[in-house]
């Protein structure tokens, strides 16, 4: 099977890597929104912990 | 047995065991996946019966539909420990469970749009499994909204958590949609999902893609605990000793 070939996918190619794509968007898109959101959290935390220093 | 379960349910101590168990669920869950898509690409046959490659959409549609009912049963759990314990961590298992689920709801109804039309002719059809899964999204969002739109945070989680329990019916409606007893009442588009005629090779990468999803769920629902802990535990005095909290920048 060439790379081609398998791209390809007798002609279903579309559909099939869209499906694949769309899974792997949304998987990739979670991971990124919930790392931000502990850097958002975390900063809070430090300007808290900042505040009660001084 | 003697396990400290109460122990292990205080945020303080779920809190780094949770960090120190992420990295290892992450690669495992690369791992899976990766292994799974690598049988189901070069280990199977290209057609299953009467479909072409494209049947291939059924590792991540499997695995996502899978992981959108388990994880529904799991939110449910937690909802009822945290009703009859009240205990504070198993509301935020509750609340950090949620986005993946409706995620895996998501992408079990796209990838099945991508599979209908290639294999049915047509995106949707409001066949009972389809319908189901649809409600359980709803269920998800109907849920996350409750949950952030009541500002005193126990009534929020004791509300939330009622909605989940009544919304636990979709789960075996979505079950026996297509398994449902008497074939002759089996109306539905949706093929039935018996694993006893496919190729082994099919169901092998099938098992292992969805352990990899069950490894991925796990992994970025407890970095999302995380962050609720962080956000719910602020004015405790472990937190503001935390070494990322007080560390340097």
């Amino acid at each position: 099977m060439t790379v081609q070939e398998f791209f390809h996918a007798g002609g279903y190619g579309f559909y099939l890597w869209s499906a694949f794509g769309i899974t792997a968007l949304v998987m990739i898109a979670e991971i990124v929104i919930v790392r931000s959101q502990r850097k958002t959290v975390l900063q809070r935390l430090k300007r808290l912990a900042r505040m009660e220093n001084s | 047995m003697n396990i400290k379960w109460f122990k292990y349910a205080a945020p303080s101590t779920f809190y780094p065991l949770a960090g120190r168990m992420i990295p290892w669920l992450w690669v495992s869950a690369v791992l899976f996946i990766g292994i799974g898509l690598y049988w189901g690409f070069f280990r199977t046959p290209s057609i299953l019966t009467d479909q072409k490659e494209y049947y291939r959409i059924i590792f991540p549609h499997v695995a996502a539909a899978w992981m959108s009912m388990w994880l529904y049963i799991v939110l449910v759990g937690w909802a009822l420990v945290g009703l009859i314990f009240q205990t504070r961590i198993s509301f935020m298992m509750a609340e950090a469970v949620a986005p993946t689920g409706a995620i895996m709801t998501f992408i079990a109804l796209v990838t099945g749009a991508f599979w209908g039309k290639t294999s049915w002719g047509t995106w949707w059809d409001w066949d009972p499994r389809m319908t189901s899964e649809l409600i359980l999204l709803f269920v998800y969002i109907g849920y996350m909204a409750l949950q952030s739109a009541i500002d005193d945070r126990r009534r929020a989680d004791r509300a939330a958590a009622v909605l989940a329990l009544v919304g636990a019916v979709t789960v075996p409606i979505i079950f026996w949609s297509v398994n449902c007893p008497d074939p002759n009442q089996c109306t539905a588009l949706h093929q039935q999902s018996g694993m006893g005629k496919v190729d082994r090779n099919i169901v092998i990468a099938m098992l292992v893609t969805s352990l990899g999803f069950w490894l991925y769920s796990f992994a970025i629902i407890f970095q999302r605990v995380r962050n609720i802990i962080l956000e719910r535990e602020r004015n405790t005095r472990w937190v503001m000793a935390l070494p990322e909290v007080r560390g340097g920048k």
